[in-house]
């Protein structure tokens, strides 16, 4: 299923907010192919390291690596704006609160990156938004500004949005957090759709089932640092570390 | 819920019957005949004041073409210096908002100068001052510096409006929420991509509501251009009026007729401002083509209108940028 080239790469990553550490030290690697499912209580690190790989947040040490282009933190020169860009194109990021632009269509909201970023002609674009927005399940919607959308729906938008970019990986920010519970699943279904697709995912999320269902791989974020890693078999079964166990008795 | 209805039972102030019945008349009255009746009384009050005046109706019919004919001063200046104005604006917020300090400096000194001192004092500025430095110069300086009472206008209000309206652009440009930006940055915008198509759009609409306002008391202050001394060919209402109105002693025909055209003029400007605020709506309404909720205020009288306050056509509570102009210069 997972090939060996890996799609992203973290090294030593360490990020501080003014006094406090946020982020100590975190190392990892996602495969082409894989999908990873990162996990800990809030304020743990773990959305924080997910910004980091597309310089959402600056790292204050350590490197991040996504398609082969390689980039640590600190003062942006104008060279280093392009590569930080060159490194978004090829990332796609899903928000928790979604973050559609309110002045645009579902379908422009879809094309507005192929358009403005890669400079792809309108015809083409609405083409492939409309292709988007079906496989996302709302092609009747292309018209709809957000505002009338569901959050489900939105988050669904959001996602095809990101898509459009053809991205190399796609990041996932606590994706289904700021639902109602019942419009979790049509998110979580979409996204089972992309993982069995082959996209290469990382994804905060504290929904344990699709964890279970759908990662590769599982981390357990604790204090700043990876505390436990391994297959969602290894972490439901065999936990072992007493915060991990901890933590999934609280959620589950 | 005023004092009375707080007062326990049996102890209501005592009043006349006749009261009760001149109150229940009173709620049969429909809302509007109210209004209309209010206005109504107004007009004749000053009607009645003008009469002891002597009012000079005949003289008025005489002259009012000729002092509303400097219309197109008032709108030829206002709209030139509006232009400048966003455009200074727009440059003054992004300043603002810069982490550069250059560029935040220089909008620090020109928000706190043009905010500071009075706009009558900034016009003689441009008109007598630079003339000075024009001439002391000399060669081609005299040429740039040198300004005619019209060009002084223009130049004063564009820095002096311009200089307010990067208050209000500042405060549009804040508030759209920081994760929109997030999420064009995540697309792989440039600073200028994510301007342009993503905060500028969101933010004009927080903007055009005030800087419909401040447009509309531009084309009042374009009256103080004339205090410049400007030639009869540019002679706008205030200044026909004052001129014809001091020759013939009829100032005060000659200052009414100058005060209603500034008045429909605002009033008119005050229905488009109104009629492009729902335009913008758009992607904010939830229920798509729905009519504005219904105000029975008549909105495009330019004291009631002009604020856009209580958003009339929106659904949605904007945030009213605060434009700085009560608060000292910062």
């Amino acid at each position: 299923m997972t090939g060996n080239q890996a799609v992203v790469r973290v090294e030593n990553l360490h990020k501080s907010f003014g006094e406090l550490e946020v982020v100590r030290g975190v190392s990892m690697e996602v495969h082409q192919g894989e999908v990873v499912v990162m996990f800990g209580r809030s304020g743990a690190g773990k959305s924080t390291v997910l910004r980091c790989i597309n310089f959402l947040e600056d790292p204050t040490s350590g490197w991040v690596e996504v398609d082969g282009i390689r980039l640590t933190g600190g003062h942006r020169t104008r060279a280093k704006r392009e590569q930080i860009r060159q490194l978004r194109i090829r990332t796609g990021m899903v928000f928790q609160s979604f973050n559609l632009f309110p002045h645009m269509t579902a379908l422009e909201n879809v094309i507005e990156g192929p358009v403005t970023v890669k400079g792809m002609a309108p015809e083409p674009a609405k083409e492939l938004g409309m292709r988007l927005l079906e496989r996302v399940g709302l092609a009747d919607k292309a018209e709809e500004y957000p505002i009338r959308l569901s959050g489900g729906q939105q988050q669904r938008v959001a996602i095809a949005r990101a898509l459009a970019m053809e991205p190399k990986v796609m990041l996932f920010d606590e994706p289904t957090s700021a639902l109602d519970p019942e419009l979790i699943g049509e998110v979580l279904a979409v996204m089972r759709d992309l993982a069995m697709g082959g996209m290469t995912m990382i994804v905060v999320t504290h929904e344990m089932g699709f964890a279970r269902e759908v990662a590769h791989r599982m981390l357990f974020f604790n204090d700043g640092i990876i505390l436990e890693e391994g297959t969602p078999k290894e972490i439901f079964e065999n936990t072992r570390h007493v915060e991990t166990r901890k933590f999934l008795d609280a959620v589950l | 819920m005023g004092a009375e209805t707080a007062r326990p039972p049996g102890l209501e102030p005592r009043r006349h019957p006749f009261w009760d019945r001149v109150e229940a008349i009173g709620l049969r009255i429909p809302y509007t005949v109210k209004l209309v009746a209010v206005w109504v009384a107004l007009f004749l009050v000053l009607a009645l004041a003008f009469a002891g005046a002597h009012f000079d109706t005949a003289w008025m019919r005489a002259n009012a073409w000729f002092i509303i004919r400097g219309v197109w001063v008032t709108v030829f200046i206002a709209v030139v210096s509006i232009i400048f104005s966003i455009i200074l604006a727009l440059l003054g917020a992004l300043g603002r908002l810069s982490k550069n300090p250059v560029p935040y400096g220089l909008a620090g000194f020109y928000t706190s100068f043009f905010r500071g001192t009075p706009l009558i004092v900034q016009l003689y500025l441009w008109y007598l001052g630079l003339a000075q430095i024009g001439v002391n110069l000399g060669g081609v300086w005299k040429t740039y510096f040198v300004l005619s009472a019209v060009q002084a206008g223009i130049l004063g209000l564009s820095l002096n409006y311009g200089a307010y309206m990067t208050e209000i652009f500042r405060a549009g440009i804040q508030s759209v929420p920081h994760g929109q930006s997030e999420a064009a940055e995540a697309l792989g915008m440039t600073y200028r991509q994510r301007m342009r198509r993503v905060v500028l759009p969101q933010a004009f609409r927080v903007i055009v509501p005030p800087t419909g306002n401040e447009f509309i008391a531009m084309m009042k202050d374009t009256a103080l251009v004339s205090l410049l001394g400007t030639s009869i060919a540019w002679a706008d209402p205030f200044r026909r009026a004052t001129l014809l109105g001091r020759a013939d002693f009829r100032s005060l025909e000659a200052l009414v007729v100058a005060a209603v055209m500034y008045w429909v003029l605002t009033g008119v400007f005050s229905f488009f401002q109104r009629k492009l605020e729902n335009r913008l709506a758009k992607g904010y309404v939830r229920t798509s083509g729905a009519p504005a909720p219904k105000d029975r205020r008549p909105r495009f009288l330019p004291g009631s209108a002009g604020g856009g306050q209580g958003g009339g056509g929106m659904m949605v509570e904007i945030p009213e940028p605060d434009t700085g102009r009560e608060a000292p210069p910062g």
